[in-house]
């Protein structure tokens, strides 16, 4: 068929204009693409970027190597020890349960760390590596490694973990890490981000709690970049972090391990002062822990049985405890009432074996009482009738006054967990505390370390430093952070008279050297080295007149928490004293034959810097002590196990 | 118009057709392609496999039988045109039965060494009968209602049986592609605003529908457009890819971040990135300047085509010229929209660059007439 000519022209026409129309229309839209794209990749380019960025980039913190603790010797204390673990990648280990099979059948894993493993590799992205097992020893890691092609997925790894190689005899003083918890968190105001990583190790107690900004160091950082689903691709860069200081203390490890070997199976406090420079050379407190078990978390069983034994492993008695000085505050009371002017050395007083005060009756430990005594004797034979005398005459603000010059009733600045304050009590004290008026009483019950006065073992140890050296010894745990030695301890002197001063020493000396002194029996016999001391026996209970008629009970039919403590301080040698100690068993019973031993062989120890030729012991004691010695070198950690190891 | 009008004129036969081929075209849809076998390139990480060879096989695949049709007479493409249709009609209804799965729609037929896909086929085979209908019916009568009512339903037989796979994306193209070449073929303005407003009354009536009995779409598919319209109300769920392509695309910048140098892509953020986000690849790697480069291949192309068509005097050639040219708009400005961010997710991909079976060979055959019309041109 034939159209007609113009019918056919106009359509054409027509088509013509409607596809420029809507090629037009087109054009627009490409044209509003093209806005689109500029407006997207020109103008809000960089947010995007931004986005991309934070979509690929994953920033992980890198842990530092925490900060070592040495002892002055450069033993370590608490180090890093290596931590083997095994960990697998479900997805390049094929048949999971086969796999896991043949490495139980290699190394010995607990099956409930298998089913925690594989719960959580079936919860997780197939790539992620899932820790089976930590702690390994070495053997087993070098069975794995052996058997890596029977093993897909599964590789050991190495990370570290705090250890202490002295298990409990540092226990208390360097404290423990362990992994942070929740508790910490909103303990501490520390924004510090190594905080945010599960189960990081942070110090808990001790030296690793109080320096814990120095030995942490500071986080590194890596930037990684991850897929979509989060797999690592590859490291973008790393930034290392700063490991944490290295910390030497004063302590001196094998000391301190021998004397808590010498404490084993009491309770009980011991503190050993370097005078040159008011070192800690021991702190020990008995029984301990295995700082150890806390470091991945401790057991409920463990816990249980630390939290509740009666001896109170957990308790650093020596800085902690505080206990009544009894006898050994006579130094105190005698030392105020010199200083004082209110006795001579040489004025008798009359101790009939008791005192009658403000219609009280106070006794002297000896029934029959010391008759006539004067300075020098009344605290060689620990005459209680003479402190009752001279504390009316100087006063209970003077005798606080003196504690106080002395180094007890304040609170020592040390980096341990808790550091009693102990009292020197005075009248205001009553007054402000008690809100009750000061009696005569008190002062008497005070003259011989009881009523309300409490000591540390730290501060009974400063003490006999003090007066041993005449000038303010300050106590020091701390050696050197980071290679950096801090300030002697070592002060300036007490502006005692020194005459009244050396009266005091040669009346200790006469307490442990003279035939009727109470420490007598644990004299040292070497020449130049013999100590001063001073015993004490503190009441924890009241005696009643009718136990007191009945006759004095002996200790050992008293129930142990019910006996008296028995302290003893001491410094040696006499001559140019080097070393000053303090002995608090608890509930031991008397100052001279459960305290005093202790701090003589302590001293002696401290003195030959190892055991002491037997020669320094009086000739009855030798065999004896000859056993107790190669019974504790055997018990001894000996610090040489953790050199060999590094 | 007949053979015998045909030979009337002057008609180039033999090698002489090379010479006359539309040139442009086919260099630009060269280029288009390349961009494409270097975007596959790219996504599989530098390596020729698993994308970009099998691309450059079909390609050149293509570049064959585009060529073999356009050496066959346009007239016998109008004869063919009836037929055609009806076959694609048979391979949709066919795919109903014994189609290929695939993420919830039954769109391919398996046909032993590579997959069909008859929606794709049937957006050409729709364009050359509405051309051959156009070209058959009196100009006089294109605008008489029953005679619009024909063509409207050759339209809505493949969208209805497309949308039931379900391909909402290419149920659209097939109807806004035949619309437009109903829009060429002269039918009056008033059908045009009458089907609009029709459409906007349905797309209230879609959201209306939700939640309801007799609710429109799939739930996917109306939560595709809730994260259109607020990609981030769930953007780790249906909005994460709409807005990973964006932060590919936007991160590119000006001149993007170098040859497989992107990190959406590289890392697996952007999701299909082989097809049908192809493009965000392209511009996060080469940015805006690439993007546009691209944008403006594809607008030349449209270009000639138009061109091409307008100084036709074959209506057939023209309206088949301009209803494939619009198809092909459709398709490219719908996945750009789609990856920028201006249009939902349909699932459309990007033509020749985006790594795909038979869309590319059915594209080529679809620039085969083109060029077929453009040859045997009426001079």
């Amino acid at each position: 068929m034939k159209k007609p000519q113009r019918d056919t022209e106009e359509s054409t026409r027509r088509l013509s204009r409607r596809a420029l129309l809507l090629g037009s229309v087109q054009l627009g839209i490409a044209g509003t693409l093209a806005w689109r794209m500029q407006s997207m990749q020109v103008e809000q380019a960089d947010q995007f970027r931004l986005l991309a960025e934070e979509n690929r980039i994953n920033i992980n913190l890198i842990p530092p190597a925490r900060g070592l603790i040495f002892d002055r010797n450069g033993l370590a204390l608490a180090e890093n020890e290596q931590n083997y673990r095994v960990v697998m990648v479900r997805e390049a280990a094929g048949d999971v349960q086969e796999t896991l099979d043949r490495l139980t059948q290699i190394v010995d894993i607990d099956p409930d760390d298998i089913a925690r493993a594989v719960e959580e590799m079936n919860r997780r992205s197939p790539f992620v590596p899932v820790t089976i097992a930590d702690r390994l020893a070495w053997e087993d890691v070098a069975q794995i490694n052996i058997n890596a092609p029977a093993l897909p997925g599964i590789t050991a790894e190495v990370g570290l973990s705090r250890h202490y190689p002295w298990g409990a005899d540092v226990a208390h003083v360097v404290g423990y890490v362990g992994p942070v918890s929740d508790y910490d968190l909103s303990r501490i105001d520390d924004q510090d981000p190594l905080l945010q990583i599960p189960k990081f190790q942070i110090g808990k107690t001790g030296v690793e709690n109080k320096l814990e900004h120095a030995l942490r160091g500071s986080a590194g950082t890596k930037r990684i970049e991850v897929n979509a689903l989060g797999r690592v691709m590859r490291e973008l860069d790393r930034q290392e972090g700063i490991p944490g200081q290295d910390i030497q203390l004063t302590l001196d490890g094998r000391l301190q391990s021998y004397v808590q070997a010498r404490l084993d199976g009491e309770s009980a406090g011991v503190v050993v002062i370097d005078l040159e420079n008011g070192d800690l050379r021991a702190i020990a407190s008995a029984p301990a822990f295995d700082p150890n078990l806390f470091v991945r978390g401790i057991s409920v069983k463990n816990w249980t049985e630390l939290n509740e034994n009666i001896y109170r492993p957990l308790a650093a008695k020596a800085v902690q405890g505080t206990y009544p000085p009894g006898s050994t505050f006579k130094m105190v009371t005698a030392l105020a009432a010199l200083e004082g002017g209110v006795i001579s050395p040489d004025e008798t007083v009359y101790c009939p074996g008791y005192t009658n005060v403000a219609g009280t009756r106070f006794h002297c430990w000896k029934r029959g009482g010391h008759g006539n005594i004067n300075f020098h004797e009344s605290l060689k034979q620990s005459c209680d009738c003479y402190y009752y005398e001279v504390s009316q005459r100087i006063g209970i603000d003077k005798m606080a006054e003196m504690a106080r010059k002395l180094g007890l009733g304040i609170r020592h600045d040390l980096p341990l967990s808790a550091v009693a304050q102990g009292l020197a009590p005075d009248k205001a004290w009553k007054r402000d505390v008690r809100s009750e008026e000061w009696r005569i009483g008190d002062t008497v019950n005070a003259s011989i370390g009881q009523g309300y006065v409490l000591s540390s073992p730290l501060q009974l140890a400063v003490m006999a430093a003090r007066i041993a050296t005449g000038r303010v010894v300050t106590p020091r745990l701390v050696k050197s952070i980071d290679g950096i030695e801090q300030p002697s301890g070592l002060g300036e002197s007490l502006g005692l008279n020194e005459n009244n001063l050396r009266r005091l020493r040669q009346s200790m000396t006469a307490v442990s050297n003279h035939r009727r002194g109470t420490a007598y029996r644990s004299r040292i016999v070497a020449d130049g080295m013999e100590m001063a001391g001073k015993t004490g026996t503190s009441q924890v209970r009241r005696i009643t007149p009718e136990e007191r008629a009945r006759g004095v009970t002996r200790n050992s039919d008293l129930p142990w928490e019910r006996r008296d403590h028995a302290l003893f301080v001491n410094f040696a040698p006499v001559e140019n004293p080097r070393f000053a100690v303090a002995v608090v068993v608890e509930h031991g019973g008397g100052g001279s034959s459960a305290a005093a031993p202790i701090g003589r062989d302590v001293t002696l120890q401290a003195l030959y810097d190892g055991d002491p030729p037997l020669e320094a012991y009086p000739t009855a004691d030798r065999g004896r002590i000859a056993e107790q010695q190669e019974r504790i070198r055997q018990r001894i950690i000996p610090g040489g196990r953790a050199q060999d190891r590094a | 118009m007949s053979y015998l009008e045909y030979q009337a004129k002057y008609v180039p036969t033999g090698f002489r057709k090379l010479i006359y081929l539309n040139w442009p075209v086919i260099v630009l849809l060269s280029a288009v392609a390349c961009a494409g076998f270097i975007m596959l390139y790219s996504v599989a990480g530098g390596s020729a496999t698993p994308w970009m060879e099998p691309q450059i096989r079909r390609f050149a695949l293509g570049m064959v039988l585009m060529l073999v049709v356009a050496m066959v007479p346009i007239w016998f493409w109008r004869n063919m045109a009836v037929l055609a249709f009806l076959v694609s009609i048979l391979l949709l209804v066919a795919v109903e039965f014994v189609g290929v799965e695939r993420n919830g729609s039954r769109r391919w037929l398996d046909l032993g060494p590579m997959d069909l896909q008859p929606s794709e086929l049937a957006k050409i085979t729709l364009v050359m009968l509405l051309a051959a209908y156009y070209d058959w019916l009196p100009a006089n009568k294109t605008s008489r209602p029953i005679w619009v009512f024909l063509p409207v339903c050759f339209i809505l037989i493949p969208t209805y049986l497309v949308l039931s796979q379900p391909d909402l994306g290419t149920a659209l193209l097939l109807l806004m592609g035949g619309g437009a070449i109903m829009f060429f073929a002269g039918v009056h303005w008033a059908y045009f605003a009458t089907v609009i407003t029709a459409g906007i009354s349905v797309i209230v009536a879609v959201f209306q529908s939700r939640g309801t009995t007799w609710q429109l779409l799939k739930d996917y598919q109306y939560r595709r457009i809730d994260t259109f319209i607020d990609p981030a109300n769930d953007p780790l769920g249906a909005g994460y890819h709409i807005t990973q392509a964006k932060i590919a695309l936007g991160s590119g910048g000006w001149t993007g971040r170098g040859f497989m140098q992107g990190t959406q892509s590289r890392l697996n953020f952007l999701p299909e990135k082989h097809t049908d986000f192809i493009f965000t690849t392209l511009a996060e790697e080469f940015g805006f300047v690439g993007g546009i480069a691209l944008l403006s291949l594809y607008v030349l192309i449209i270009f000639f085509c138009v061109v091409s068509a307008v100084t036709n005097r074959d209506r057939f050639a023209a309206l088949l010229t301009l209803g494939i040219a619009t198809t092909f708009f459709l398709f490219f400005s719908v996945n750009m929209a789609m990856v920028t961010g201006l249009a939902p997710v349909v699932g459309v991909p990007l033509p020749l660059v985006s790594y795909g079976g038979s869309a590319m060979l059915v594209l080529l055959v679809a620039f085969g007439l083109v060029q077929s019309a453009h040859v045997h041109k009426p001079r």
